[in-house]
Parts: structure tokens; sequence; C-alpha cells
């Protein structure tokens, strides 16, 4: 008989009166490395502004990780970056953005441009083609002439300028309402009879502000992986410089405010 | 003849098979509490209702009567807890008026138990179960396979464990009244927070031997701030396509038209509105 010189844990046929039960049929043990950690994040660009807000709570399943986790960084070279999916890779990507605008002002002696910056996130993101950053990225910035950019991407690397977006778990809820209330959408201007639609036009700072606020409120009563904070990154023009910050390497005429409230925590 | 109607199983079966998915059912992804006292029993629950991770319900009922001195906390599939205590509830009032006596909790329990043992779990309801009858005040947890505990302090749902925290440190013999509700909402509260399947408001239901008292939203920590905008859409906003003006005169033909006054009041003291055969 060959059987005791076989393998240590050589097969044995099991017994013809064995049940096959879940436990004794193979079984694959699987890990993944990705987890999704809800929230959402949501930029709107104006004529003169960027606003990106996101609110600040990450969970896992139906647990809640923090209350007080950060989705929208600043990025160097007045620019900020909203990330939200994985926060690990979120994180992850916003160091690499943030080091790769620094490398940029070290060789070129120059700050980046959104829409360059754009480019080399784009970039960033198709480089890990086959094992892509598990998050949706939101880039904002003042342009050349001032005017507001939200650039917007998928997890590839695919982008696009774009006036108002909403990314994460209650992008669903929000979109429809930035498309009625910053889009204008499917409005006529009243008196026409429908045949003069609405056109949207720069809203002011305040009242996007309040739009913002509005849709991360609502966003918590539907949403439960969305809560416990907001947090409101505004980029605006920066006043003129000063003689002493003639030759301020750092000076990018862009100024960053950040706001934190509270929102619901349940 | 009652029961289930399976005559869709096989289709249904071909259609997942060939990759449609099953629609989604009202989950009461909860927090559900009962705890003993001294002279009676309290139960508690959370009023959210989720369907995946959106909110269905904000403020509803999971606590369901069965009779005026045993009530229950349903967590699990929305439907399931609902018809389920509504069946039992129905049997139990039939048993106490063939027996003459007041349904006993260990009834309400045991036919819970068995109807849930016979479906294999795939009733999908996890209760608490509490009331007062002739032997004393009494608290049970059933679980949707069959199975039941009998403890002086419960906790189930997807908030179990964050509700179970609190008892765990907090509770101890002999609470009165007062204290029971107490620690029940305190539980109830911590899932609502901890927990992302439970939120909104805490309902609470006090049984004593002489009465039940539902105690609906007895804490709303969750109104919603007001809004910073009103959103109100201009007249003409909208396009009107095609419009068709149809006459009093013309209406009457079809149905019976009652004049108001300015205060909004009838005229008339007969029937307001009635559809013509």
């Amino acid at each position: 008989m060959a059987s005791s010189y076989m393998l240590p844990y050589a097969q044995q046929a099991p017994p013809s009166y064995a049940h096959p039960t879940e436990a004794s049929q193979p079984r694959q043990h699987h890990w993944s490395p990705y987890t999704e950690n809800g929230g959402v994040i949501l930029g709107i660009a104006g004529k003169d502004y960027v606003i990106l807000a996101g609110d600040t709570r990450s969970s896992e399943g139906y647990n809640i990780n923090t209350r007080t986790a950060r989705k929208v960084f600043s990025v160097g070279s007045g620019l900020i970056l909203g990330v939200v999916g994985m926060s690990a890779d979120g994180e992850e990507l916003a160091r690499k953005v943030t080091r790769k605008i620094d490398d940029y002002k070290r060789n070129h002696d120059k700050h980046i441009t959104v829409s360059a910056a754009a480019v080399m996130l784009s970039r960033i993101l198709y480089q890990k083609r086959f094992f892509p950053y598990y998050c949706q990225p939101l880039l904002g910035g003042l342009d050349e002439n001032g005017v507001g950019a939200i650039y917007t991407y998928d997890y590839v690397g695919s982008f696009e300028r774009e006036q108002s977006r909403a990314f994460g778990s209650a992008a669903a809820l929000i979109t429809p309402f930035l498309d009625n209330q910053i889009n204008l959408k499917n409005q006529f201007v009243p008196g026409s009879n429908g045949e003069q639609p609405k056109q949207a036009g720069d809203l002011p700072r305040a009242t996007v502000e309040k739009i913002v606020k509005d849709a991360f409120t609502s966003a918590v009563e539907r949403q439960i992986e969305v809560g416990d904070g907001l947090q409101l990154v505004t980029i605006t023009r920066a006043p003129p410089r000063t003689e002493e910050e003639a030759d301020d390497d750092d000076w990018t005429g862009a100024a960053i405010s950040v706001e934190l409230s509270p929102l619901k925590k349940d | 003849m009652g029961g289930f109607d399976f005559s869709n199983h096989t289709r249904n079966a071909a259609l997942m098979a060939a990759g449609m998915p099953a629609p989604k059912a009202t989950s009461t992804g909860t927090t559900i509490v009962g705890c003993l006292f001294d002279g009676g029993v309290v139960i508690a629950a959370d009023t959210r209702a989720t369907s995946g991770s959106i909110v269905a319900d904000k403020n509803c009922e999971k606590l369901h009567y069965i009779s005026p001195q045993i009530w229950c906390a349903g967590a699990g599939t929305a439907a399931d807890t609902e018809f389920t205590t509504a069946i039992v509830s129905s049997n139990l009032e039939l048993h106490a008026l063939s027996t003459g006596r007041k349904p006993r909790v260990v009834t309400c329990m045991t036919m819970l138990k068995q109807h849930l043992f016979k479906y294999q779990g795939h009733i999908g309801a996890y209760l608490v179960v509490a009331g007062c009858d002739p032997t004393g005040s009494h608290l049970y947890t059933v679980h949707a396979h069959g199975s039941t505990d009998r403890l002086p302090y419960v906790t189930m749902g997807s908030g179990s464990l964050a509700a179970m925290s609190v008892f765990e440190t907090q509770w101890k013999k002999g609470l009165d009244r007062e204290a029971a509700v107490k620690l029940c909402s305190e539980a109830i509260l911590s899932g609502i927070f901890n927990d992302l399947g439970s939120g909104s408001n805490v309902d609470v239901c006090v049984i004593t031997p002489d009465k039940a008292t539902l105690m609906r939203n007895y804490i709303t920590p969750n109104v919603r701030a007001p809004k910073e905008l009103q959103y109100k859409f201009e007249k003409g906003t909208t396009a009107v396509l095609q419009e068709k003006l149809i006459s009093k005169d013309e209406l009457r033909r079809y149905i019976t038209v009652t004049e108001l006054d300015a205060q909004g009041d009838s005229s008339l003291t007969t029937d307001v509105m009635q559809v013509d055969a």
C-alpha cells in the first residue's frame, strides 16, 4: 500500500455516508484590498470663487470610524482636492498630489495652474489603471483669469471641467438638486410661456454657500452614511500684493478658507 | 385559505439566475430593547427604517400592539415584523375569547416561535416581547429561526451591541419604573448615535399590571435644522403645454358640487361630494 508514503496532507475520499455540508466543501479564503467609507463631497465653481465641501463622517458598514474625518485637502499652489470613496486611498492620493505640486514648483520656479494640475492628476490616476485608487476626486482652484474651476474625475483618470458636481454616497440625492438650483435645468422665464429657458448665471457666493448647506442637511436626512460635520472650503481671489509680498514665492493669488459646522449625528 | 402564495417562486428563481436581482425589502436595521422593573416591564425602539443605505422612513413605529397588556418591539424585515405581530395579535384575541382569560406573554411568545420556526428563518422577524399577565411581568426575545430567551434586560437589531453596552454598564437589580424608562431610552440613544442602521427618535412603552402606556416620540434628539433658503418656484417656471377649461356646470353632470362660503364652511349640511354611479 502506497498510502503511508504519500504526502502528509494527501486527500482521502470522503466516506460514502458523509453528508455534504458547507463546512465539508472546499472553501476559498478571500481578501479584498478595498473598502467603502461613505460620505459625500460637493464642488461648485463661481465667477471668482470655488466652494468644495464634504461631510466629516467616515464609516464602515453600520459602524462609524470617526466623526471628524476631513475629505477636502489643500494641495498647495492655491488648489484644493476633495476625495470620497475609500478614505485610505483618498488620503494617499491627496498626499501624492501635494508632493507632485510641490515638485512642479521647485522644477519650474512657478505655481502650477489648475488646468496643468488637472492633467497631472489624470496621469496619477491612470498610472494605477489596473490597481486604481478607489476614490472619486474633485479638484478645485482659480484658473489663469481668476475664474473658479472644478475638475471632476472617474477613478482611472477620465476628467472634465464642470460648474458643479457631487460625488459619494449621497451624489444621487444631491445631483438633481444641483441641476435645479445651480444649473436651472428645465425651467423657463415666467411669462415666456415655455419659449425662453432660464439661463444659469453666476450666483453670489453667499447664496451658493446656503445651497451647499441645504444640500448637506438634506442628504443627512436620507443617507445613513452622511452626517456628523460639514467641512466647507472656499477659494477666493486674494487681495492685491503689498510691497513686502512682491518677492513672496508662496503667493498664489488665491485665498483658501475653511469653515467647520456641525451636522446631525444619528 | 391562509398562508403564503409561492406561485411566482420558479419564475423569480429563473429571473435571478438570469442576473436580475431581487427587489430590496424595507428593513428596520434597528435598535430595540426591553427591561424588567419592580412592578412591570418597559420596551423601547428607535424610529428609523432603511432600504440599503437610504432612510425609508424617519419616524416609523416599531412598537407593535399584541394585546392590551402585551406589546412587541420588532427588528428585521419591516413587513415580517408587522404581519407576524398582527397574526399573533389576532390569534391571541381569539384564544382569549375562547378561554375567557387574559392572554399570557408565554402564550404569545410560543405562538411567535412556532410560527417563525415553521418558516425556517425565511420570515425575518426579530422580536422583543413584553407584557404583564396574571402570572407576572415577562420579557422575551424571539429570533427569526424560532429560538427564544427570557432575560431581565434584552437588546436586538443592528444597534443591539451599542444598546447592550449601556445595559451592561448601568443595569442593576430592583429598578423602579422611572429608572427603567431612563435606562431603556439611553440604550436606544446609544443605538441611534452609534449605529448607522438606527436613528431619529425614541419610542417607549411601559406595561404594568393595570395598564400599558405607549410614549410615542418620548425623546426627539434629531430634529431637522431649518433650511437656509426657501425653494418656491415662480408661477410660469413650468411651461403650459395644453389648457382645457371645464365649467362648474359641466362638472355637475358627473359629481355633486357643494358651494363653500368665504370661511370655507359648507353651506349644505348634506354629504360633501358623491360620485354618481
